[in-house]
């Protein structure tokens, strides 16, 4: 925090005073924080209102139909040779899930750090993690699917099981997709030095910092939180 | 205020903070599934996937994403207004109740 005219250091009212501080100084509210990054947080606020609604509509259909709901931890058993384990995969994919966000956090650190190797090869971590988690989604799709399960039709019970799994996986999956995609784009752009040689964006033609591995890195996190909410409320309850 | 300067270099944290979140987060998502595993069933069941969750939740939201290192302006705009989504939820299950009744009458009378 720096003072426009003079470039001193300028202290800043701390709490709920700084709350009303930041917002009537006449000046951009987020103090410290880059405009992208701001962006971004408001992009997963609005995010956050697409999941809420799809998780919504899920609990309303849910609770309104009189056909009995399938019994998730059934469905989503797995048996290796012997007895059916319980929800195995959808297990695995949360903790692949919460280990890329763990690459992705400490991407974030090293780019800061300007250890530009360290930090593109966590987040080649990250997109692998993420490829093998739409992977075992693509998996656990095609299964449902072979056993009769569609948007409009679900012969272990009520319709609306196969409207709610393929709408919210299908479209949290899409974001996973996404994420990779980008992860792997900021990767090479951290691993060539884009970001100490100002080269220009190929999208924006703006010249990066190591800002954009932080906002990447919130959009990955955003994903995982999601992942939370979904496994709570689709296949835990 | 060596928290407003932290912010201009950016969000650098000791990486073991990382560590342990992860660690924590392994501990917390085992704990979930075993809720499903062991088959707990009825309040307990949902009063424990709601705790597991939120303890998750709030671990990547304020570490992973920083957000405890922010400054209170952010946390309060991007926070709280998803807290209205509760009044969302007090409605639709009160409509759902409505339509699950409204149906089982229609089911019951035969037409």
């Amino acid at each position: 925090m720096s003072d426009a005219s003079t470039g001193a250091a300028v202290a800043r009212p701390e709490g709920l005073k700084g709350v009303v501080a930041d917002w009537s100084s006449d000046q951009r509210a987020f103090k410290g924080v880059p405009w992208g990054k701001a962006m971004m947080w408001i992009f997963l606020v609005s995010d956050t209102f697409i999941f809420s609604i799809f998780l919504l509509s899920y609990m309303t259909v849910r609770m309104s139909t009189t056909v009995a709901w399938p019994n998730p931890s059934e469905v989503f058993a797995l048996s290796f040779g012997g007895e059916p384990i319980p929800l195995i995969l959808i297990a695995i994919m949360t903790f692949i899930l919460i280990s890329s966000s763990g690459t992705m956090a400490m991407a974030v650190r090293f780019g800061y750090l300007r250890d530009r190797k360290t930090s593109a090869l966590l987040m080649l971590a990250t997109a692998a993690f993420g490829a093998s988690f739409v992977s075992m989604q693509a998996f656990e799709w095609t299964k449902l699917i072979e056993e009769g399960v569609r948007p409009w039709f679900n012969p272990m019970g009520a319709a609306q099981f196969g409207s709610t799994f393929f709408m919210i996986t299908g479209f949290h999956g899409l974001h996973v997709s996404i994420g990779v995609i980008f992860l792997i784009i900021i990767a090479r752009k951290t691993w060539r030095g884009d970001y100490e040689k100002q080269r220009a964006g190929f999208f924006t033609s703006r010249k990066g910092n190591y800002e954009a591995v932080e906002i990447m890195g919130l959009y990955w996190h955003f994903v995982d939180l999601v992942w939370v909410f979904i496994f709570a409320f689709f296949y835990l309850w | 205020m060596a928290q407003a300067e932290a912010h201009i270099e950016g969000q650098q944290h000791p990486i073991g903070i990382y560590f342990k979140i992860w660690g924590l987060l392994f501990v917390l998502s085992t704990f979930s599934y075993l809720v499903d595993y062991y088959n707990f069933e009825g309040y307990l069941r949902w009063s424990l996937i709601l705790i597991f969750m939120l303890l998750k939740a709030g671990l990547i939201i304020a570490v992973f994403m920083h957000m405890m290192w922010e400054r209170v302006a952010l946390m309060c705009a991007i926070l709280l207004p998803p807290v209205f989504i509760g009044v969302f939820i007090f409605l639709m299950t009160h409509e759902a109740g409505y339509t699950f009744s409204t149906r089982g009458l229609f089911f019951a009378l035969g037409s």
